[in-house]
């Protein structure tokens, strides 16, 4: 049967929301670690790049002013009304999205999404204190759990199942890059901090928001090394929040669209390109290259993805 | 209103003895533990939550979503019971349709002088687009539902009929699903018939609709008005379980003579459109010109015959509350036999010696609204103040035409399980009716409506009324 183009957008959006919802909740939790760890001003820095990294100061600074207060921060990114990108505002969209496309999905998943949303919702409806944001946090990483695994245990291999892995990888991949490009310079071998305790704590940092400490330290008998860090995030296959790990399910995604479809279209080409670039790069061709312009260059490549899928099937009239 | 004790009870006969169709389900329930059936009945809650199975009200803010309140006590009605409803059933639904055909046609109904032309030319529900056109197939209903009564053991009466999109199919799904979950055992002990093939039938009827381009495999398509509908959670339902695309006018546009939906592979033409938007909304190059909820163009096409559109636009003329005080002329006119299924008797204020006995007697009557629906805008005399009846008297007087009144029912109650156990309610009851050329097919059960308040005789869900299953036993 064929499958409507505003239902492949709404089952892509669902899959988006949910996990930017998670990736907001992982970036939270290394924030709140590292600041637990800082002086007051330190601490606010480090409340102030969690803001830059989902790229909402201006909406912050409109209600708080230059006030990074740790719970100001935390409040706002999950529950504030005027945060359009709030995970509270993450979940309603992603249910929304799942209610309307609700022929599309498993029961399971269509279940697990609503109740997610019920007890988000609840989570959230209050001001959340320090003494239980550790539990908000986890709560919400285990809902996004609890609906990967009902997706996986339940869902048809067919378009609608790639239009629902694209959407998370290509927020995934977003949302990687945008970590990256607020942290770089902490992956930068510089004079300054080599060495140093703090640049250990900030390394750290960085994994723990993309849930990839252990695996590191695993990798890497505990040795801590940007160089081999930035590697790790970037060009690790093995790592799922990896750039390259997300752009190999993208095109694996985008491939049994091409299958079904029997043709490929604009999208295949545009992430051809970018996975060749990637194939052609090594870490130290990227440092050589600049971090950060690498980064944004990447940034712009997965939006333009993004757009041309959005077209080339027809998710708008 | 009070409950009169002279409402028949479906459970108990007056010396408190129970009846054959309630036997073996009073026999279960006696042996189960009151507080169990109640924690069963916060469960059922909790289900319908987790599952969406909600509706919108009107007037809230968007977004905000209610449950229908599930009662676990079913409402049972005999083999032999049904067998004369269906008769009755059957009868009014092909009178219903063979009405609409000569409606928009020759109007024979009208020149034999069994209806007032007026009744036709200035209702609103009558679609001039529709004159002289056949829909396929010859069917302008293709899903109905009959709002029955009942007064007595052998009373059951026409309260209104549902001929343009009659919704609450879902609630009688879902409810035998709830039970069936909750009580398995009660299903081995007592024989009901089956209910759940219904979107089977449905598929299967639409399908035998199709207009004459359809392939082998009609191509059937659910128009939704979107998820702030208040129906939106079965028009989901339906075309979940019907294996039916679930489209929004926006999906839709016309292509090459054919109404067409956006894939992502590219526009794929329907063949049968189930639509749940209204008449009004279905085509804003034919009716209201500032809708975004239809597909313009859609009238030409269907006018080409080149998609069957379900129910067929127009049907609502159908069922209007004037023209549903002449339903015992039109079931005699186009059957030729007696109408198997009583009317409830209906004043029309419109004509003058009727409304001067509805004026003087409005405190004990039900005036209704002739184009209103889901108990909106109407008056229950015996429980208004005077202030109420005298503002409704003048609002009668103002426009008379606008109005009919009927009897107070006493509507026969069905219990429901309150903290202080089995209390009797007022119920109604919706079966549903698939009509295709290979016939009419009437779903063994319905959705029966029960009013939670004690003694209310106001079963509408958007006014506080909740659901029950019904069952219709095997014989």
């Amino acid at each position: 049967m064929a499958m409507l183009g505003r239902t492949a957008n709404g089952v892509f959006w669902m899959a988006r929301y949910l996990e930017r919802a998670e990736n907001t909740a992982r970036l939270l939790e290394a924030g709140f670690r590292m600041a637990l760890t800082r002086d007051l001003a330190a601490s606010q820095d480090e409340w102030r790049s969690v803001i830059t990294t989902v790229g909402a100061t201006q909406a912050y600074e409109a209600v708080h002013g230059a006030d990074y207060a740790g719970d100001k921060v935390w409040n706002f990114l999950l529950r504030d009304r005027a945060n359009p990108g709030s995970v509270l505002a993450m979940i309603e969209g992603a249910r929304t999205n799942a209610r309307a496309v609700r022929t599309a999905l498993t029961r399971e998943v269509w279940e697990a999404v609503n109740e997610s949303w019920m007890a988000l919702k609840d989570a959230l409806a209050r001001p959340v204190r320090e003494a239980v944001l550790g539990d908000v946090l986890a709560a919400i990483r285990r809902q996004m759990t609890l609906v990967r695994g009902a997706m996986d245990g339940t869902m048809l291999r067919n378009e609608i199942h790639n239009f629902t892995r694209i959407g998370t990888f290509i927020e995934r991949a977003d949302n990687t890059a945008r970590i990256l490009d607020v942290k770089y310079y902490v992956l930068l071998p510089s004079v300054a901090w080599v060495g140093s305790s703090l640049d250990n704590v900030q390394w750290e940092s960085v994994l723990r928001s993309l849930a990839g400490e252990r695996s590191y330290r695993w990798l890497n008998a505990g040795k801590m090394d940007p160089r081999g860090i930035a590697q790790f995030l970037i060009l690790d296959q093995r790592f799922p929040r990896s750039l390259a790990f997300c752009i190999d399910k993208l095109r694996s995604n985008l491939f049994g669209l091409a299958h079904e479809y029997g043709h490929e279209t604009g999208a295949h080409e545009l992430l051809r390109g970018l996975g060749t670039r990637f194939h052609q790069s090594s870490i130290e061709t990227i440092l050589d290259g600049g971090l950060h312009e690498f980064i944004t260059e990447f940034i712009a490549c997965n939006q333009q993805v993004a757009q041309a899928i959005e077209q080339d099937y027809r998710f708008y009239a | 209103m009070t409950h009169s004790p002279s409402s028949f009870d479906e459970m108990l006969t007056a010396d408190g003895t129970v009846r054959a169709a309630y036997a073996g389900y009073r026999e279960w329930f006696d042996e189960q533990d009151p507080a169990l059936l109640r924690r069963k009945g916060a469960e059922a809650e909790s289900f319908f939550r987790r599952t969406g199975i909600t509706f919108n009200v009107y007037g809230d803010d968007a977004g905000e979503e209610r449950l229908i309140p599930f009662d676990m006590v079913p409402r049972i009605v005999t083999a032999s019971e049904w067998r004369k409803l269906s008769r009755g059933i059957e009868q009014r639904v092909r009178a219903l349709n063979a009405f609409l055909h000569d409606i928009y046609h020759r109007q024979e109904i009208v020149r034999a002088g069994r209806l007032p032309q007026r009744l036709i030319a200035q209702n609103e529900a009558f679609l001039p687009q529709m004159v002289g056109y056949v829909p396929p197939g010859g069917v302008y209903t293709h899903i109905v539902g009959i709002d029955l009564v009942r007064t007595g053991p052998d009373e059951f009466m026409v309260l209104e009929d549902n001929a343009r999109t009659p919704s609450g199919v879902s609630y009688m799904l879902e409810n035998r699903e709830t039970m069936m979950a909750m009580f398995p055992e009660l299903f081995t002990k007592v024989n009901v018939r089956p209910v759940q093939d219904y979107p089977r039938r449905l598929a299967k009827s639409l399908a035998a609709c199709a207009p004459g381009c359809a392939g082998d495999r009609p191509v059937v398509a659910v128009l939704t008005p979107g998820i702030y509908n208040s129906a939106y959670f079965e028009h989901a339902f339906l075309a979940d379980q019907m294996g039916a695309e679930l489209v929004e006018g926006s999906d839709l546009r016309v292509v090459d003579g054919r109404v067409a939906m956006r894939t992502t592979r590219g526009y794929t033409p329907i063949d049968v459109l189930y639509r749940r938007v209204d008449d009004e909304f279905l085509d804003p190059l034919s009716f209201n010109p500032d809708s975004v909820l239809g597909v313009p163009g859609i009238m030409d096409i269907y006018r080409a015959g080149r998609i069957t559109i379900a129910n067929a636009p127009g049907t609502g003329i159908a069922d209007d509350k004037a023209i549903y005080s002449f339903m015992p002329e039109i079931v005699e006119f186009y059957t030729g036999e007696k109408p198997l299924l009583a009317n409830v008797p209906t004043w029309r204020c419109s004509e003058p010696d009727s409304l001067a006995y509805v004026l003087d007697n409005l405190a004990e009557l039900v005036v209704k609204e002739v184009h209103g629906s889901g108990g909106y805008g109407m008056l229950i005399g015996p429980t208004s103040s005077k202030k109420e009846i005298e503002a409704f008297a003048a609002k009668l007087r103002a426009k008379p035409e606008n109005y009919i009144a009927q009897p107070t029912l006493a509507l026969s109650t069905v219990p429901i399980l309150t903290k202080a156990g089995l209390a009797p309610r007022h119920v109604d009851l919706r079966p549903f009716v698939l009509v295709s050329p290979q016939g009419i097919d009437i779903t063994p059960g319905g959705l029966t409506r029960v009013a939670l308040k004690k003694g209310s005789l106001v079963v509408n869900s958007s006014q506080g009324g909740g659901t029950k299953d019904s069952w219709v036993l095997e014989d």
